[in-house]
């Protein structure tokens, strides 16, 4: 809501020293967000004076039209003689008065005036257009042609008011009140402790049978509708200058007269007014729920196709508005230069409508309005006669109309709303003790009456229909108390438990794979279906399926991923593409996975406490959501330097990277060869972990396959490793014993033994393992060699460091060979494992 | 090798005349001091004090003395045994000093040689900052609460008096995921704030609930350089008897002493939320200009826009509707709550000048901010 200070100042006599900024703080302090306040005409100077145009000469000759003219300024030049200005525009004539500029002035924007040659002549000043002058946009962006009667060399700046400041306020959703310049008054006057003149508290006649007909037939849509008529408009009469520049100043565009009166009115008071050419109304007005499919043209030139539960307004033939939001084109007013009609009799209607109909007819139009926003809001009910007579009073005044005697008014009976509170209730909500006394008079304030002593009846006013709870009321007391005047205390919270294992585990996974390298890259989690086939998964792989939003940002990402990789990879490629080209990156997030047969959530009460079964049926209409953890690594895992040569990242590097993780979590993970989606089918392993004796497959990690590398844009070579952290820590051990420390020494023996190539080195280890017993201290693969020729085709020596060590003595050379023969003799059962000779 | 206390013969028995040790020694002292070499000395070592050496010789010759004799040969050489050693030993470490002295030179290295063989990794920065503001709560006995992202509207809206027709519940501003006639009918949709953690909270907690409820929330709006469709939200929720509003300004209060050093405080601005009654706006004093930028053209603020004050979020006393909805009794308890975004603070906190730069994963931008804010 943008306010004029001078428009506000005649409601509330504010001391003339105030500024748009000291008004600003005090608005601020007690509530209203004033945004910005808006200087207009700063820096403006004159002489800028009222001119009447005495002759045009064309200009020939250059690329746009130009004019010379001479325009009598009376004598604001010094002279009395006209003044030759060059003009650049053509909306005038001779004859017109207009506002012009002389030199020594400065224009808004620091835009100094001289009298300078251009076009072959000299310009002794400029004549005024809006924009140049900061006036707001009247539509024209042309020169400013005043009304015939102003008087030549007359102050412009005065005239137009262009020096004002303007409060711009963001309303919030509860203050229907202060989006009209009478709410902020009354906000300004409890914040200065000044009396309010209330525009609205003027003389309206009382209501009688002949009006013009209304039938409201749904009352609870409808509750209040007033209806004026004015007859005898004159088709010249315009918006006079003050009007049109109070518009302007709040963000209007003047139209024409009856419009801009109404527009006038409903920015002043607050209530939203429709003014219908009386001509086009046919019979009897009327409220109703629209039928389904019924048809409207509104005012924006929409045809309009109604729901049911649209309010509408009607005559004999149908439609003619959509209640609270916007009259239809069929009753509207004539335009000025309109040259088929024109408006001589208007019918004015000032209406109370339901603020959640006004609010779902709005939104399902997608037609957001004045009047719309304002009854979502709450409009004062008890203004609506008051706005009635405003505009006829207007409308008499400046369109010489003549009001008629008839007065409709249907009010659908109601009663004020009370609302019961303890006196002390404002102080305790805020921890401040105010006293009885303090709260009655604020609540008195704001336009309530209280009765009671402890108890108190508060009966909260017609224009704050969001005072319903105790707790409104304090906050009434407590901002105009003051919240900066608020102690600060501390409460003191019962002593908690601290972050939970797995919050915990959560961060150290996080700094476990920052301190190997990795650096976090949270992603959006939205995903496209075609990610599936460029990672080459199988049709009916279960990541496939996949929880979808109604309403995508994007239409091609309508998808929640399930799985983290489309989005880390994408972040990979948008650094590569920036030049970081040796890259390790990790995410952990959610993953949205949709449930076998997804109820819909039904609604739950919220005036008590849902069931626990409520709940759990809430819950089981949730996608499922596990924590996944990721990685993807492209380029040098170590770098190439001075110390060496480097080495690029590979397949175990990301199976690494999950044995940090699972390390983390103190789960044993399985890693196993495996072929799936979007990996090399040779250079991936299955991650798997055993949870409640039951083996669970938590991810994949290894080298990408080239396919996906190059669907996706990928450098070469590019890794990744993807499991679910859930899982993994549910299979976790949060307490790990401690081992007995032998001070013994150690016996080690080194073995090397060649298998066939595809027998998996973790099977070999785990055979060494059973067969060394329990004196096997550690085991160490320290290296894989193959060499056709030594070892034979297909084959492979793995080299092993077996360290025996027993807890209560040294053991001999003997007992250690032994154990290791028996390691060597089940690696040989089991894998076929033979001793390199 | 003769037996001992044979018969004695003055002329075998020559090499242990005085004189005949004390050329020995010197001989052996003259090669050592000779030696330039650790090799050169090791060789003279041999030479003069292993057993073919002829101090050596001359020592085994003593047991073959008359008793008389015996004694003072045996001094004289055991004096000249000893003063070889000592000049062995000094002039081996003279040497071994040398050498060291040498070859440390000669393993001189350049110390600022850069070494970034495995370039460090990091964590993003809105990770580190939300976890930063849990410890302050969590030291102040708090708990952390979590919970879904897709979540039930009645968990997002409805229990906190977000009633149907509320705008926020529109397409416009919430993402809806889609039920089975392809609309918004799943009453599921993706949290806009952490909010109904709260709700989860004090249903599934005992009373008094103290917690502070982190995560990423989502809405619809397009990513630029101020808004992302997906951001992080820090919210907290008290619910005890007898708390009140100046509780609230005192946790504020807290909670930026913490973060932005001891003399920082905040300001409530009255405003409206359906989850809260009262509600309030909270500012911070500009930790940079400390409010010396406000009418003070000479000093413009960047941080603060010369406000003086930064906008952190919302805050208020929980609505004893969301009390209700949650089987907390408004008569018996009230609590008070507030939230606001990490990606604004981060901003402001850090500098960080383009949304866009937390949420496109860029490498240069998240390294620098380590491990922890």
């Amino acid at each position: 809501m943008r306010v004029p200070l001078s428009w506000l100042r005649e409601y509330v006599d504010l001391p003339e020293s105030e500024t748009g900024r000291d008004v600003q703080a005090k608005l601020i302090d007690s509530g209203l967000e004033v945004e910005t306040v808006e200087q207009l005409g700063a820096g403006l100077k004159g002489p800028l004076v009222v001119g009447q145009v005495l002759t045009i000469e064309e200009l020939e000759g250059f690329k746009k039209p130009i004019r010379f003219c001479t325009v009598d300024v009376g004598t604001a030049n010094g002279t009395g003689e006209p003044q030759e200005i060059v003009c650049g525009a053509r909306n005038f004539a001779v004859g017109d008065k207009v506002v012009v500029v002389l030199p020594g002035a400065v224009l808004p924007g620091d835009f100094a005036i001289a009298a300078r040659k251009t076009y072959g002549k000299t310009s002794h000043g400029m004549i005024c257009s809006t924009d140049e002058l900061g006036m707001g946009d009247d539509g024209t962006h042309g020169i400013i042609v005043l009304p015939p009667e102003t008087e030549v060399g007359k102050d412009a700046i005065e005239l137009l008011e262009l020096v004002d400041e303007v409060l711009d306020i963001a309303v919030t959703a509860n203050r229907g009140d202060c989006l009209s310049i009478r709410g902020v008054a009354r906000e300004t006057a409890i914040a200065y402790g000044l009396p309010l003149r209330d525009p609205a508290l003027i003389d309206v006649p009382a209501p009688n049978a002949y009006g013009y007909p209304v039938k409201v037939s749904d009352p609870m849509g409808c509750d209040r509708f007033t209806a004026r008529t004015v007859t005898g408009l004159s088709p010249e009469a315009r918006s006079p200058i003050w009007l049109r520049r109070r518009l302007q100043k709040v963000g209007m565009r003047p139209v024409s007269l009856a419009v801009d009166v109404t527009n006038y009115v409903m920015m002043e008071l607050g209530q939203p007014l429709h003014a219908y050419d009386r001509t086009s109304v046919q019979g009897a007005i009327g409220v109703r729920r629209a039928e389904e499919g019924e048809k409207l043209r509104t005012l924006d030139g929409v045809e309009r196709t109604l729901h049911a539960e649209d309010l509408v307004i009607t005559d004999e033939r149908g439609p003619i508005g959509l209640a609270g939001v916007m009259g239809g084109a069929n009753t509207e007013i004539a335009d000025h230069d309109d040259t088929e009609r024109s408006t001589s009799d208007v019918v004015v209607e000032a209406a109370h409508f339901d603020a959640v109909s006004v609010a779902r007819t709005a939104r399902r139009h997608k037609l957001s309005t004045e009047a719309s926003r304002r009854y979502e809001r709450g409009v004062d009910p008890e203004a609506a006669a008051a706005a009635a007579q405003r505009t006829v009073d207007l409308l008499v005044l400046l369109a010489g109309g003549t009001a008629e005697a008839g007065v409709t008014e249907i009010v659908a009976p109601s009663a004020p709303r009370t609302i019961a509170i303890p006196a002390d209730h404002p102080d305790k909500v805020a921890g401040v003790t105010y006293g009885r006394e303090t709260v009655v008079r604020r609540l008195q304030e704001i336009g309530c009456d209280v009765y009671g002593q402890d108890e108190l009846i508060v009966t909260v006013p017609s224009w704050r229909p969001d005072l319903i709870e105790p707790n409104d009321l304090a906050e009434e007391v407590i901002r105009l108390e003051g919240y900066e005047n608020l102690p600060s205390t501390l409460p003191r919270p019962r002593s908690g438990r601290g972050l939970t294992h797995r919050q915990r585990l959560h961060r150290r996974i996080g700094r476990a794979l920052a301190g190997a390298g990795y650096v976090e890259a949270p992603n959006y989690p939205f995903v496209s279906e075609q990610v599936f086939d460029q990672l080459g998964l199988d049709a009916g792989d279960p990541a496939r399926r996949v929880v979808k939003l109604a309403n995508p940002l994007n239409d091609e990402e309508p998808a929640l991923r399930t799985t983290l990789l489309p989005g880390l990879l994408g972040a990979l490629r948008r650094n590569d593409g920036r030049g970081s080209h040796d890259l390790a990156l990790f995410e952990t997030g959610l993953v949205f996975l949709p449930r076998e047969a997804a109820a819909v959530a039904g609604h739950l009460p919220v005036d008590r406490r849902p069931t626990d079964e409520e709940i759990a049926r809430l819950d089981a209409t949730l996608p499922e959501q596990p924590r996944h953890v990721a990685v993807v690594l492209t380029g040098a895992r170590e770098q190439a330097g001075w110390w060496g040569k480097g080495r690029p990242a590979d397949w175990a590097d990301a199976v690494e990277a999950a044995r940090t993780v699972a390390r983390e979590t103190g789960a044993e993970l399985v890693v196993r060869k495996a072929q799936y989606g979007p990996w090399h089918p040779g250079r991936c392993a299955e991650l798997a972990v055993v949870v409640d004796g039951t083996e669970r497959v938590v991810g994949h990690a290894g080298e990408l396959h080239p396919r996906v590398l190059k669907a996706l844009g990928l450098p070469e070579r590019t890794c990744a490793m993807e499991v679910d952290l859930d899982a993994l820590e549910e299979a976790g051990d949060d307490t790990p014993q401690a081992p007995a420390i032998s001070t013994f020494p150690v016996a080690t023996q080194d073995v090397a033994l060649v298998v066939d190539k595809p027998v998996p080195a973790a099977d070999v280890e785990a055979a060494l393992r059973e067969g060394a017993g329990e004196l096997l201290e550690s085991i160490r693969l320290f290296d894989v060699y193959e060499n056709p020729e030594q070892l034979g085709e297909g084959r492979k020596s793995l080299a092993y460091a077996l360290r025996f060590r027993a807890a209560d003595r040294t053991l001999t050379v003997d007992e250690a060979s032994a154990a290791r023969d028996a390691a060597i003799a089940v690696a040989n059962e089991r894998t076929g494992a033979e001793l390199r000779g | 090798m003769s037996a001992p206390n044979k018969s004695y013969d003055p002329v075998e028995v020559e090499a242990l005349k005085p004189e005949e040790i004390e050329r020995m020694r010197d001989e052996a002292l003259a090669a050592f001091r000779a030696a330039d070499s650790l090799e050169a000395l090791h060789e003279a070592k041999v030479a003069h004090t292993g057993p073919a050496s002829p101090l050596s010789l001359a020592n085994r010759e003593i047991g073959a003395l008359p008793p008389h004799a015996k004694a003072d040969a045996g001094k004289r050489v055991g004096m000249a045994r000893g003063a070889v050693n000592k000049a062995l030993a000094a002039r081996q470490a003279e040497l071994e000093a040398e050498r060291d002295a040498r070859v440390l030179v000669e393993e001189d290295v350049d110390v600022t040689l850069p070494y970034d063989r495995v370039p460090a990794g990091a964590r993003h920065p809105l990770t580190t900052l939300s976890e930063r503001i849990e410890d302050i709560f969590v030291a102040m006995g708090y708990e952390v609460a979590e919970g879904p992202e897709a979540e039930a509207e009645w968990f997002n809206f409805d229990a906190l008096n977000i009633g149907p027709d509320h705008p926020a519940r529109g397409e416009a501003d919430t993402f809806f995921v889609r039920g089975e006639q392809g609309g918004t009918e799943s009453g599921v949709v993706l949290r806009t704030h952490t909010s109904p953690v709260q709700i989860r909270s004090l249903l599934e907690r005992e009373l008094p609930v103290y917690v502070i409820c982190p995560g990423r929330v989502y809405r619809t709006d397009e990513l630029d350089a101020t808004h992302t469709p997906v951001f992080h939200q820090v919210e907290l929720l008290a619910v005890d008897e007898g708390l009140t509003m100046a509780d609230l300004k005192g946790t504020l209060d807290h909670m930026v002493q913490s973060l932005f050093g001891p003399d920082m405080k905040t300001r409530l601005r009255p405003n409206f939320f359906p989850f809260t009654e009262p509600s309030a706006e909270m500012d911070m004093v500009c930790y940079v200009c400390r409010g010396a930028s406000v009418g003070n053209p000479d000093r413009p603020c960047r941080t603060c826009s010369s406000e003086g004050w930064i906008e952190l979020g919302g805050c208020g006393m929980v609505n004893p509707k969301v009390l209700t909805a949650c089987g907390v009794d408004p008569e018996k308890y009230s609590g008070f709550a507030f939230g606001f975004g990490i990606e604004r603070m981060l901003m402001f906190r850090h500098n960080v000048e383009d949304m866009r730069d937390m949420v496109e994963g860029d490498v240069r931008f998240t390294r620098p901010f380590g491990m922890e804010i």
